[in-house]
């Protein structure tokens, strides 16, 4: 079945905004709120997401479609495989581009410092994969629903960044300093994006 | 390692949601209904103590520079068994945590144990420690669950209670729906990390008046 260009911008659109996987799906909280205290480093690691969601999805489709979804002699397949696999390809990826980078493009690879390994533990890298198989995604659909995710997540990560640094000079009671003041605003934050629930463009 | 300290760090000096700040993805997603938190909290506490007591076997065997991987395969193992074992046993709450039960491979509550504890101490140790954070994990899901679905839904226990209804507490055109939507769930994390804040820091004080 070809992808017609309408659904694949519905697929984008809904990733980015209507479900996004930060706020209103709670995906990839951990980053979210750890690497959120300044915008550049929000920013960088938005783009290190962006790039490993799209090559997870992209690798990861093949691995499913062909080896595990495929029906073995008795019948069986190996879909129970799939948490194991997509994890194991998941890290080996992070692992992959982190060495390409720094041989490569050293300016990337400086601007991303810790951010990359951490990408591995990063769920919402794990659940656009696991969504895709289940969804029964094809491969454009696929790659543009895991590129869509990581666009959604550069925007939530950087509002929120740049919310948080305003904060910094606000007064607040001493109990909600730090974290859950965060969590207050993020909650905010999710309350604004809850507007976009109604949108269909297509 | 005193077994009475490490039962205190896991419920509450060092619990695992509410004080280290780990696992948060589940802990925002799923606290919807009773029944979803402990049903988290239970595979959560399984998976751990295994994984734990199995990284703790092999701290000697598995080389140090390929360790996380080593451990992603171990957690993400019983995962899978729990998953499979869910999905068998008891398909509505299979059905109700759909995609977090996968996605505890991720949570950083099960590899920040490994790495922090099962790597260094022995087999008994760990699994102790697995039993204790995994516990403290429970009890955290389990305030949020009551709280939020107690404004949300205006009902407890649901999923588990009066056959899956819950027990009407609030009549249901005055609740919050907003609290068991993502807006809640941060909401309700942010107010239940600054009470565990609060009370953390009043003994300490009343000790220094009393020096």
């Amino acid at each position: 079945m070809p992808a017609s260009i309408a659904s694949l911008l519905s697929i984008a659109l809904g990733a980015v905004l209507v479900n996004n996987f930060v706020l209103s799906q709670f995906l990839g909280i951990c980053p979210f709120m750890g690497v959120s205290k300044k915008v550049d480093t929000a920013l960088g690691m938005g783009m290190a997401v962006i790039f490993v969601m799209g090559v997870a999805s992209a690798v990861n489709w093949p691995i499913n479609k062909f080896i595990l979804e495929r029906q073995y002699g008795g019948g069986g397949t190996l879909e129970f495989l799939q948490t194991v696999t997509f994890i194991l390809v998941i890290a080996s990826l992070v692992q992959f581009v982190e060495m390409f980078l720094q041989k490569s493009v050293p300016s990337l690879y400086e601007a991303l410092g810790v951010y990359l390994p951490l990408i591995t533990t990063n769920c919402a890298v794990l659940g656009v994969v696991l969504q895709n198989t289940q969804k029964g995604y094809t491969f454009a659909e696929s790659l543009t629903y895991g590129i869509g995710g990581g666009i959604g997540f550069l925007v939530a990560i950087v509002l929120f960044a740049s919310v948080r640094e305003r904060m910094e000079f606000g007064k607040c009671p001493k109990s909600f300093e730090g974290f859950p003041i965060a969590l207050v605003a993020a909650s905010l934050i999710a309350l604004a994006f809850m507007g976009f629930s109604g949108l269909k463009v297509w | 390692m005193n077994v009475k300290k490490q039962f205190w760090d896991g419920l509450i000096t060092q619990n695992p949601v509410l004080v280290q700040l780990l696992g948060m993805c589940p802990t925002l997603a799923i606290t919807t209904s009773l029944f979803n938190g402990l049903g988290m909290g239970l595979s959560v506490l399984i998976i751990l103590t295994c994984a734990n007591v199995v990284i703790s076997a092999l701290r000697k065997i598995i080389p140090n520079k390929v360790r996380i991987a080593c451990y992603i395969v171990v957690i993400a193992s019983f995962v899978t068994m729990v998953d499979l074992l869910l999905k068998a046993f008891v398909p509505a709450l299979s059905k109700s945590l759909g995609l977090f039960i996968p996605l505890i491979v991720v949570n950083c509550i099960i590899l920040g144990r490994a790495e922090g504890f099962a790597s260094k101490n022995g087999i008994g140790a760990s699994a102790l420690d697995g039993i204790f954070q995994g516990f403290g994990n429970m009890v955290a899901l389990t305030i949020m669950c009551v709280i939020r679905e107690f404004l949300g839904a205006g009902t407890f226990g649901g999923g588990l209670l009066n056959g899956g209804k819950g027990i009407q507490i609030l009549p249901p055109d005055t609740v919050a729906l907003g609290m068991i939507l993502p807006v809640g769930g941060f909401l309700t994390l942010g107010v239940v990390i600054a009470a565990v804040q609060y009370f953390m820091n009043k003994p300490k004080k009343t000790k220094e008046v009393a020096k």
